[in-house]
């Protein structure tokens, strides 16, 4: 098999060739479409009964107070949660028009198509920036040098890390600064060329001018990509997204446009918790 | 005032007790090597490395087979021993369910216990009987066969140690699960692998009992698997219960190579991990 072949088999995927049809502009059919979703954790139910249609092309937020499944909620979306044990799933999630969950599907593709980002950057500690922008690729079969190496600059240039590293390729992953790690890890994660980007409280663990950076990033990728985004922090939210979707105890209570959730919630319980009265 | 002189004094008493303790584990191993410098020494030259065993009498001579068909013996065993032990591990560490590991677990600590002797005769009775004869791999079977409980319990601890964060980065690349093991996480502890493959190396490196009914011995060169061949610890244990003071010296000079060698891949392990701290595992 050649290179090409290699490299259009792994990016072939349902779906592409309606993305770049579809250009940037918000398409009018929802990237998830997700039915009565409960989500349990042994006895334990953490999600209940959500019901939600994450639109493309846009930045979604996830808020909530702590313990209540929005992070669980994210794992759902590219099955991630599987790798917990004993946690069962009722209710349907569509990802452009498919069954996430029918027998069939994958988990691996599914992955492939849904990338994540993760709370505490995690750059694999044996493998130099480069490698790691493009283990995800070479570990999918990708060997050709010429295609890694176009696609690590473009994955760099995407999460603007690219003016910092380009001289320092080959020095360790770990070697970066918190912000820039965690960067390191969009870039990572953007290198495959995933339809969607989960991420997970991404700017946590981060100080305020490394939070700037991803924020920024965020609203850049957004262009290109479906983000879905999990933050315990308001403003963020406000800064970044263009829908709001409250979860309280295991509960979507409401999900609106950003600007009209923060200024006019509609139930009590989201007002009380956007003004600080727990939480 | 009374109740803290007592105090002072039992706190005095620990001290001393704890160092003299101290003290009684260094001893053993520096006794070890005094004597072993003082007898051995002398009769360890460039014959001792270069010459085969003279027969009785004849002076000089030296253990070139031996040292040689040691490492053969554990370049063998090294096959069977380290992808069994380390595949082990890792299954330990990233398969199985909770009670199967239990026992799998249970099974190799007390595999790791039973005397080395018992492996001899277990693998008499599996190679060397069925083939009618004594033979290298009989002895590498016998020294691979310990060394898999000891490499599968190491592999576990440090392919345990790596966090959960790169599994799942990993994972959430759509990298495959296999994958994963093999490219992420494996990498990520083989310092820690490698590790518990040369304390294992080391420590079936001057086993005997196991030799004894397998590979016997041998006091001329043999590069033939299917023969019989010499180890150094047999051949220690052989001058050694012979009355003869030449044979004596050379199973002195035999112990001080082979327990160097034992000790220096033991430092080559400490050199190995030094910079483990620094890193994420």
């Amino acid at each position: 098999m050649t290179t090409a072949q290699v490299a259009t088999e792994i990016q072939l995927r349902p779906g592409e060739d309606e993305r770049s049809s579809a250009g940037a502009a918000p398409d009018s059919k929802p990237a998830f479409e997700v039915r009565n979703l409960s989500i349990w954790y042994g006895q334990k139910e953490a999600i209940h009964d959500v019901t939600i249609d994450i639109p493309r092309h846009n930045v979604t937020a996830i808020i909530g107070p702590s313990g209540c499944g929005k992070s669980t909620f994210l794992r759902c979306l590219n099955r991630m949660h599987e790798l917990v044990p004993n946690t069962r799933v009722e209710g349907k999630i569509l990802f452009q028009g498919e069954d996430l969950y029918s027998p069939g599907t994958d988990p691996t593709i599914v992955r492939r198509r849904i990338g994540m980002v993760f709370q505490k950057s995690n750059p694999f500690p044996t493998m130099s920036i480069e490698e790691n922008v493009i283990v995800g690729l070479r570990l999918n079969g990708l060997r050709n040098r010429r295609l890694l190496a176009e696609r690590t600059e473009k994955a760099l240039r995407m999460s603007a890390l690219w003016d910092e590293v380009k001289n320092d390729l080959h020095k360790p992953g770990m070697s970066l600064s918190g912000g820039q790690q965690q960067r390191l890890c969009i870039a990572r994660a953007i290198a495959i060329e995933p339809e969607v980007l989960l991420m997970d409280e991404p700017a946590s663990a981060l100080d305020p001018i490394a939070t700037m950076k991803i924020e920024e990033l965020i609203r850049e990728l957004r262009k290109n990509y479906t983000i879905v985004i999990v933050t315990h922090n308001m403003q963020q939210a406000t800064r970044v997204s263009d829908k709001t979707a409250f979860f309280y105890v295991g509960q979507l209570i409401e999900f609106d446009e950003t600007t009209r959730l923060f200024s006019h919630p509609k139930e009590k319980r989201t007002e009380d918790y956007i003004t600080g009265r727990f939480g | 005032m009374n109740n803290h002189r007592w105090r002072k004094i039992k706190s005095a008493l620990a001290s001393v007790i704890s160092f003299v303790s101290a003290v009684l584990v260094i001893a053993p191993l520096a006794l070890i090597f005094f004597h072993l410098i003082r007898n051995g020494a002398s009769s360890v030259n460039w014959a001792f490395f270069t010459e085969l065993p003279k027969p009785v009498g004849a002076a000089g001579g030296g253990m070139a087979n031996a040292i040689v068909g040691s490492f053969e013996l554990l370049g063998l065993a090294s096959l069977i021993g380290i992808p069994i032990g380390v595949l082990g591990g890792v299954y330990l560490a990233e398969y199985g369910t909770t009670r199967g590991n239990w026992a799998l677990r249970f099974i190799a600590d007390v595999l790791n216990g039973v005397p080395s002797i018992t492996w001899g005769v277990v693998v008499y009775g599996l190679a060397v009987l069925p083939f009618k004869g004594f033979s290298a791999f009989a002895g590498a079977l016998a020294l691979g066969l310990m060394m898999i409980p000891l490499i599968m319990r190491t592999t576990e601890e440090v392919v345990l140690l790596v966090p959960n964060g790169y599994r799942e980065a990993a994972l959430a690349l759509g990298i495959a699960r296999w994958k994963t093991i093999v490219h992420i996480v494996m990498k990520t502890a083989s310092k820690g692998i490698i590790t518990g493959i040369l304390l294992a190396l080391a420590r079936v490196a001057g086993e005997t009992a196991p030799l004894l009914f397998t590979a016997f011995g041998n006091r001329f060169w043999n590069h033939d698997p299917t023969q019989p061949i010499a180890a150094v610890p047999l051949q220690i244990f052989s001058y050694a219960i012979s009355p003869y003071d030449d044979w004596h010296r050379q199973a002195w000079a035999g112990a001080l190579v082979l327990l160097t060698t034992i000790f220096l891949i033991n430092v080559a392990v400490r050199v190995v991990t030094r910079d483990r701290t620094a890193r994420v595992i």
